[in-house]
Formats: structure tokens, sequence, C-alpha cells
């Protein structure tokens, strides 16, 4: 390597080789300054300019492309309709009322939708996981010939979107009488590849030796699965969990296919409707504060587990 | 010992095989039996009656249905109305992909630097990802709105006037685009942001004390060390914006004019105004064949990045 234009200074370029221990001094000068800056560095004179250019200022306006428009639904969703229409708006509402949250009460019956999105994330999250957990430990302990080419057919359904299976499902669900039904909502979606795919991964980095004591005293599988393979992998339950739940409060696709009637609609669904009813100028307003109701218990959910839902959403990514 | 205990060793041995196999099997089938019949139930019995659906002239909820044997398909692959749906799933992938990729990246270069708060900025950047489709949609109703909306405003103030965001098809299509990046570029900065991580520091020093500037580093390090995850973001990016976006096209444009992609047509030809129940299995038993195809790609070459670290 060619030292002769960096920017180390004359007296401690030295051609290779002569001085070895000349080099770790120099690391370990470094490492003590950078160590006593830490995050301060990124204040020093040098890097001020740096910082602020390539880094606050971009950080800014992503921040601000991302969160404005969600600080825009809460506010609306706050505002009179002569707020909403006016030419002039404000970012923050001048005369805040709840009016429009009433509204959508009066509009649909969003409670009972509400109900109906946490018991169909429920159900449907722990029922999903459940299998989740019980099919990736016998994908990897129980030894049976052929359990390569069940996970491969796992694999396979992993990659079908619910738009392909939409039509057969539809007239499945409606020859067993489950249209515009709560289970007819959550049965199709049952079967989980995911969740099977991300724990057999984690159960199969496991140490073997674990289970041995356990087998030692005879314990069968459900033993050795409840006492030893689940508790263990809680954060990696977890993660499958909190993806589930992201992705069963959100669904839309099927349940807008299988419901008909507002009561047994799930939120995603319900504001639909309520958008379809709501189209004229001032009403913006309640279809924020719907927008809300089905945003905000996600962004809450998120921002005090988003560890565990970041790693599940990504997975795959990182070898 | 002699030949006859042998074999009745022999055979106590595999009787004893054979009844742990079947205890196996049973346990087996107790565990995933419940998973693996859903999945049948739910996902292949759908892919494969799907097949027979598509040779069927047949508007759902009718009772009599013609053979019409590979006319669907024929219909879909040269009809002007099916290869428009090519043309919009074309520009919205391409837009979707490209869009949300170089912004998460550029993101990401810049959550990769060295400063406080860059956690925060993370979390909120990645957010917009686990938000109901439907739900973000109406707000970005409410802001494309061409007279009241927060972007006809911003543009005013600049004296530009609003496109017709809903009335021309071409705007329509940009718009979800927007929307659709907007929701999915945390995921690529995130991903982009492990990637980064990942490539060595010193090699980074090595560089800048050779005096390569930041431009030129990212394009002869940064980059090529980073095209294992450039590959992996732009196949499982083409495939969440092929079958991802439905929430967001069916609330901001209910009638799938100019932003009918595939898998909106599929909807929209079944459960929409069309009713063709036979066409829209033809357009899914395509798009799973497109998916497989793609998927099949991406696991040949991420086996040899894998021989290759």
């Amino acid at each position: 390597m060619s030292l002769t234009r960096s920017r180390i200074p004359e007296d401690e370029q030295k051609p290779r080789g002569i001085a070895p221990e000349q080099k770790p001094k120099l690391t370990k000068a470094e490492r003590k300054q950078r160590r006593r800056g830490g995050w301060l560095d990124a204040f020093s004179r040098e890097n001020l300019a740096d910082t602020i250019f390539t880094g606050y200022l971009p950080i800014f306006v992503a921040l601000i492309i991302i969160v404005l428009p969600l600080a825009w639904m809460v506010s609306s969703s706050f505002k009179p309709p002569s707020e909403i229409v006016t030419l002039n708006p404000t970012l923050l509402p001048q005369d805040p009322s709840a009016d429009n949250y009433q509204s959508v009460v009066d509009r649909v019956p969003l409670l009972t939708m509400f109900g109906n999105s946490i018991y169909v994330t429920l159900v449907g999250s722990v029922i999903k996981v459940f299998l989740a957990v019980t099919t990736a430990y016998a994908l990897v302990f129980i030894r049976v010939p052929g359990k390569n080419f069940i996970f491969l057919g796992i694999l396979v359904a992993l990659m079908v979107p619910p738009e392909v299976s939409m039509l057969p499902n539809y007239l499945t669900i409606t020859s067993l009488g489950g249209r515009d039904t709560l289970w007819g909502i959550i049965l199709p979606g049952l079967g989980t590849a995911f969740g099977t795919f991300l724990l057999r991964q984690h159960f199969m980095a496991l140490p073997k030796e674990m289970f041995e004591a356990a087998e030692l005293d005879g314990a069968g599988h459900i033993r050795k699965l409840f006492q030893i393979a689940a508790p263990v992998s809680i954060p990696a339950i977890a993660t499958v969990g909190l993806v589930t739940v992201v992705n069963e409060w959100n669904s839309f696709l099927w349940p807008l296919v299988i419901t008909g009637s507002a009561e047994k609609m799930t939120l995603p669904v319900g504001l639909n409707l309520l958008q379809s009813v709501e189209s004229q100028a001032g009403s913006y307003g309640i279809l924020m504060a719907g927008a809300v109701i089905v945003i905000v218990p996600m962004l809450v959910i998120f921002a005090a587990l988003q560890k565990y839902i970041v790693a599940g959403l990504t997975q795959g990514s990182v070898k | 010992m002699s030949s006859a205990t042998q074999t009745e060793l022999d055979q106590t041995r595999k009787r004893a095989h054979r009844r742990r196999l079947s205890k196996d099997w049973s346990l087996f089938l107790l565990f995933a039996g419940p998973n693996i019949l859903l999945i049948l139930a739910f996902i292949y019995y759908p892919l494969f009656s799907n097949m027979y659906y598509s040779t069927l002239d047949w508007r759902l909820g009718s009772s009599s249905a013609t053979q019409i044997g590979l006319e669907n398909y024929a219909d879909f692959f040269t009809s002007d109305s099916g290869l428009e749906v090519w043309r919009v799933t074309g520009i919205f992938t391409a837009g979707a992909v490209l869009g949300s990729m170089v912004l998460g990246l550029l993101i990401a270069l810049v959550l990769n630097k060295k400063i406080p708060g860059k956690t925060v900025a993370r979390t909120a950047v990645f957010s917009p990802y686990v938000l109901s489709g439907v739900g973000v949609a109406m707000v970005w109703n409410f802001i494309f709105d061409p007279t009241r909306g927060g972007l006809a405003h911003i543009l005013d103030f600049f004296g530009f006037d609003s496109p017709e965001w809903y009335l021309n098809e071409d705007w329509s299509l940009t718009m979800v685009i927007i929307v659709y990046v907007w929701k999915n570029l945390g995921y690529c900065a995130v991903v982009f942001l492990a990637g980064l991580q990942s490539i060595p520091k010193d090699l980074i020093e090595a560089a800048t004390i050779d005096r390569a500037g930041p431009v030129r580093r990212f394009f002869s390090i940064t980059l090529p060390l980073l095209t294992p995850t450039v590959f992996f973001l732009l196949v499982t990016n083409i495939l969440f914006s092929m079958t991802n976006a439905f929430d967001i096209l069916r609330t901001m444009t209910p009638t799938g004019h100019g932003t009918n992609t595939i898998i909106f047509e599929i909807y929209l030809q079944s459960f929409g105004a069309y009713q063709r129940a036979g066409y829209s299995a033809a357009i899914a038993v395509v798009l799973f064949f497109t998916l497989f195809f793609i998927t099949a790609v991406q696991l040949r070459f991420v086996e040899r990045k894998v021989h290759y670290s």
C-alpha cells in the first residue's frame, strides 16, 4: 500500500516492514481518541459540517416525508369540515373537536368492527403461531422419511399470494356456510408457511445436548416441545407472533371478499365502506378519524416491540 | 449363533423399527398434520382448481359454465385489455422497486453514519411498512386531492396546478407508485443498512487513506460488496410489489382505471364489475407461474452467492 500521498504526518510514515510495533501504537491512540470522543465525535469541529449536511439534513427530510402524512392524518381527524375545505389549511386544528370520531360511529358500526378486528387478529394469530411451533418442531425433531419433501411443499406455499387462492377459497368457504362470518374470515389463513419456515430455522440451530437430559428421563416429544424447545425459543416465537398480528390486523383482500354485512367486517373493510359512503367535500375529517383508528394501534405496537417486528419482517436478508 | 435365530432377531428388529416408525408418523401427523391439511385445502387445492376454472367461460354465481379450453389464456396474452394489464404491472413494478430501492439505499447510507439519534430515525422510517394499506391509502387520498389536498396546497404555493391524479390514468399510476414507495422504502432502508454494516470498516478506511472520495468509495467498494443485498432486495421487492399492493390500489382507485396490475385484475375480473371468474382464474394461474419463475431464479443465484462467500 502506498502511503506517500496519505495524510499521515511525515514522521509517522515508515517504509513497509520496518518497526511494525509502531502501527498498533497509532491505532491504539486512534482508538483511545475515539473512545474518549464516542458519539461526540460527530460534533467535533472537523465532522460537524459533514454530520449536518450529509447526516441530519437528509434524515430530517426523510422524517418529514414519513411523519408529515401521519401527523396530517391525526390533525385533520380533529378538524371540523370548515377547516378541511379551507384554502388556507393549518397544520394544527384551530378548533379541535372529536366530532369526526362520533361521525364515524354514526356511519358504520365502528365498535363492532373494532371488536371483529381484534377477535380475528387474536384468534387467527394464536392458532397460527401454535401450528407453526408444532409443525416446525415435527419437521426438525421427529424422524420420518420424506419430511424434507413436506418442507419443500410448505416452502412453495409460502410463495402463493392470497390473490391466487381467493376465488376457489371463496367458493369453498361459501359452500361451508362461512360467508359473512368471522370464522369464514379466519379459517383459510390458518395454514402457516411463514411461521413454520422461520421457526424451523430457529429449532435447527438449537444445540442437541439441550434435549439429552430430558431424553434420559424418558421424556417424549410433547414434553420436549413444551418444556424445552418452546420455552427457549420465546423471542423467535414472539417475532412470528408479532408479524402475524401485523398481517392479520392489516389484512384486506380476503375479509373484503368474504364479508357482506357491516356487522361482520374487520376495520380495513369497514373503512373501505366508510370511504364509499363519505365522498363529499368536508368528509375527509371523518375518513382521517377512521384511518387513525386502524393505523394508531399498529403504530403503538410497533413502537413498543419494533425490535422483534423488524427482525421478523426482514427475515432472510441477513444470512 | 444359528442362522434361524439370526433371522428371528432380524425380524424382531424390523418389527421394532416399523413400530417406532409408525409411532413417529402418528406423532408427526399430530404435530404437523393440521397445518399441512390447512395448507393443502386453502393453498394447494385452490392452485389446482384454478387451473380447472381457467378453462371455463363462467360468471361468478352462475350455475352454468362452458368449456372453452385455453381461450382465457389466449385472451389475457393477446387482447388489448390483457396487454394493458401487463403494461400497468410492468410500470408499477419497475417504479415501485426502483423507487423504494434507490431511496432506501440513500436513507441507509445516511443512517450508517455514526450520529446520535439514528436508531429513532430508523424506527420511524420503517414504521409505514407495518401500517394498514387501506388506512395509509385513505390518508394519501386526502393529500392527493386536487383541490383540498395537502399536496395541492404545496404545489399552489410554488405556483403549480395540481395534476388530475384521479382523472388522468397515467397520473393515477404515478400516484399509487408514490404511495407504495412511501410505505415500502423503510423495509429497503433497514435491509440495506444491515448489508452496509456487514462491510468491513478497514476497507473503507484504507480507501479513505488512499484519498478516494466518498463517491468513488461508494461505487468501487460499498456497492460491489453490497451486490448480494441489492440482488436479494431486487427479487423480494419484485415479488412484494406484484402481490402486496392490493389494498393501496383498491382504496385509491376503486375502479382500477390505469392501475389494474395483475393482482388487482384478478379481483376486478371475478368480484368487480366484469364477473368473469374463469378469466380471473387464468390470470391467477399465470401470476403463480410468474412468481414461481422469479423465485426459482433467485434460489439459483442465492446458492451461488453462498458458495462465493
